[in-house]
């Protein structure tokens, strides 16, 4: 049970602590600065920012001693060669000839630091962090210097080396809509799961693309999208172009994975080998942005639905949160304590979590609720908070 | 020897950050000698393939450089360089 949570926000980063049966915010960090991912080390304790500035761009923060004082870290970057092949957004007045389009290239550069991810407890000081464009970096020296994750970043799925020269296979990562805000029509990768029993075993999420896994701490790397479907695209079994939105693992039994994605909610039973839609529109579960699994029953995870794709807000202006216990055969909408009027709130990927038998959650709306009770009942902690980009238990 | 000022929002990442002459030929070789003096501050101005932040201006006299690629802009030793924000936010 944790009794403190971390807020990235909009505007900064809050940490709520209970007290007294109450969850209280401490005074705003990094305020004014839009924080992308918030969250605690739980080998050492640190706590870990990524920071979204629009003027000075992308940062990460850190802090050694509970919050009191942070450390902006600038060495996160792409090396140099990173090279991505270049995604075209058509517009409306656009005409086409009937010949393909050159391949073209771009030169990466850091546009968000999406998620951050701890390595195994045999693994002190090796961090993950998901980034826009499409980059799996790792710290192995509790953050002070990064490396990009090449062979994922060479992956034929990806074009292969263009480090060496042009595509060699064809690019099926997509542009993510989370990339547009920046300017730039490019893949992120904002799921990282690390199997606690094996550390060299990670699952990574990516829009538009799909999961892929390395059994091997990263020297190789296979797509793991068997399963999975899709409503946009002419087949709709395509091995790439799946958009899941968040990709998670139980961490006492780590070959069940949960994903929320476009397309629906999608478990997995064998550590992702083949995927299962457990989508009911019965009760409303299909599209929303995060998912949690229970930390100790694989077979559990909750759900926070959004009336979509086409609107992406609460459905029918009544927020509520939907739970499994039987691998998605079944849910349960539990609405006790959220608004069931005129609410338009939606959940991002990361602003949904939960540490045994507590589950809360933030929205664009900047409200924020907790359940101590696995999700059955909810309390406001603030309807006045900045938008919540994420929420982690510490 | 080119004189430099800085929006105030920069000090908030680097409190010393005073106004004063820095040395450079171009804005590329003033922003090194910047990140030389202030360690990771380039990293605010330029990303990491060198081209000037998206919401960064700089200004020589009362001009925008013209090079936000490579910052290639030529200095003379009485100019006057103002590295500000844009406009922008929300």
């Amino acid at each position: 049970m944790s009794d403190q949570i971390l807020l990235g926000t909009r505007k900064g980063t809050l940490i709520l602590d209970r007290k007294q049966g109450r969850w209280a915010p401490r005074p705003i960090q990094h305020s004014g600065m839009s924080i992308s991912y918030a969250a605690r080390d739980p080998r050492d304790g640190t706590l870990w920012v990524a920071m979204d500035h629009a003027h000075w761009g992308p940062k990460l923060s850190r802090s050694k001693d509970g919050g009191a004082t942070w450390e902006n870290l600038t060495q996160l970057a792409y090396p140099k060669g990173a090279r991505f092949v270049e995604q075209h957004l058509p517009t409306p007045d656009e005409q086409s000839d009937g010949t393909e389009r050159p391949t073209s290239y771009k030169d990466a550069a850091l546009l968000k630091v999406w998620v951050l991810a701890f390595g195994g407890s045999d693994q002190p000081g090796t961090i993950h962090a998901g980034t826009l464009p499409g980059g799996l970096f790792t710290s192995k020296d509790g953050g002070d210097t990064w490396e990009l994750d090449v062979t994922l970043w060479n992956h034929e799925s990806r074009g292969g080396d263009l480090f060496a020269g042009p595509a060699t296979s064809r690019n099926q990562w997509g542009g993510t809509p989370a990339a547009v805000a920046y300017g730039e029509f490019v893949p992120g990768i904002h799921s990282i799961a690390v199997d606690p029993r094996n550390s060299a075993r990670m699952l990574v999420g990516v829009s538009c693309a799909g999961v892929i896994e390395t059994r091997d701490g990263g020297r190789t790397w296979e797509g793991r999208n068997r399963g999975m479907t899709n409503d946009y695209l002419p087949n709709p079994e395509a091995e790439w172009g799946h958009d899941p939105h968040f990709v998670t693992m139980c961490p006492a039994d780590p070959d069940r994975l949960w994903q929320q994605n476009h397309s629906g909610v999608f478990t997995s039973e064998d550590g992702a080998q083949r995927w299962k839609k457990v989508s009911r529109s019965d009760v409303a579960v299909h599209f929303g942005f995060p998912i949690a699994a229970d930390d100790r029953d694989g077979r559990t995870a909750w759900v926070v639905p959004a009336k979509g794709d086409s609107e992406r807000m609460s459905i029918d202006g009544g927020l509520f949160v939907a739970r499994t216990q039987d691998g998605g055969e079944t849910w349960q909408t539990f609405r006790e304590g959220l608004p069931q009027g005129h609410s338009y709130d939606v959940v991002y990927r990361h602003a949904l979590d939960a540490r045994a038998d507590r589950v809360c959650f933030g929205s664009t709306t900047g409200n924020v609720y907790v359940s101590e009770d696995r999700g059955e009942s909810w309390r406001c902690v603030g309807n006045n908070f900045p938008p919540i980009h994420s929420v982690r238990f510490a | 020897m080119p004189f430099v000022r800085f929006t105030p929002h920069l000090q908030r990442f680097f409190p010393t950050l005073a106004e004063g002459e820095v040395p450079g030929a171009t804005v590329r070789e003033l922003v090194e000698e910047l990140d030389r003096r202030h360690p990771g501050l380039a990293s605010y101005v330029v990303d990491e393939t060198g081209r000037l932040r998206r919401h960064v201006n700089v200004f020589v006299g009362d001009e925008p450089i013209r090079d936000r690629q490579r910052l290639g802009d030529a200095l003379s030793p009485e100019d006057r360089v103002f590295i500000l924000q844009a406009l922008s936010g929300g």
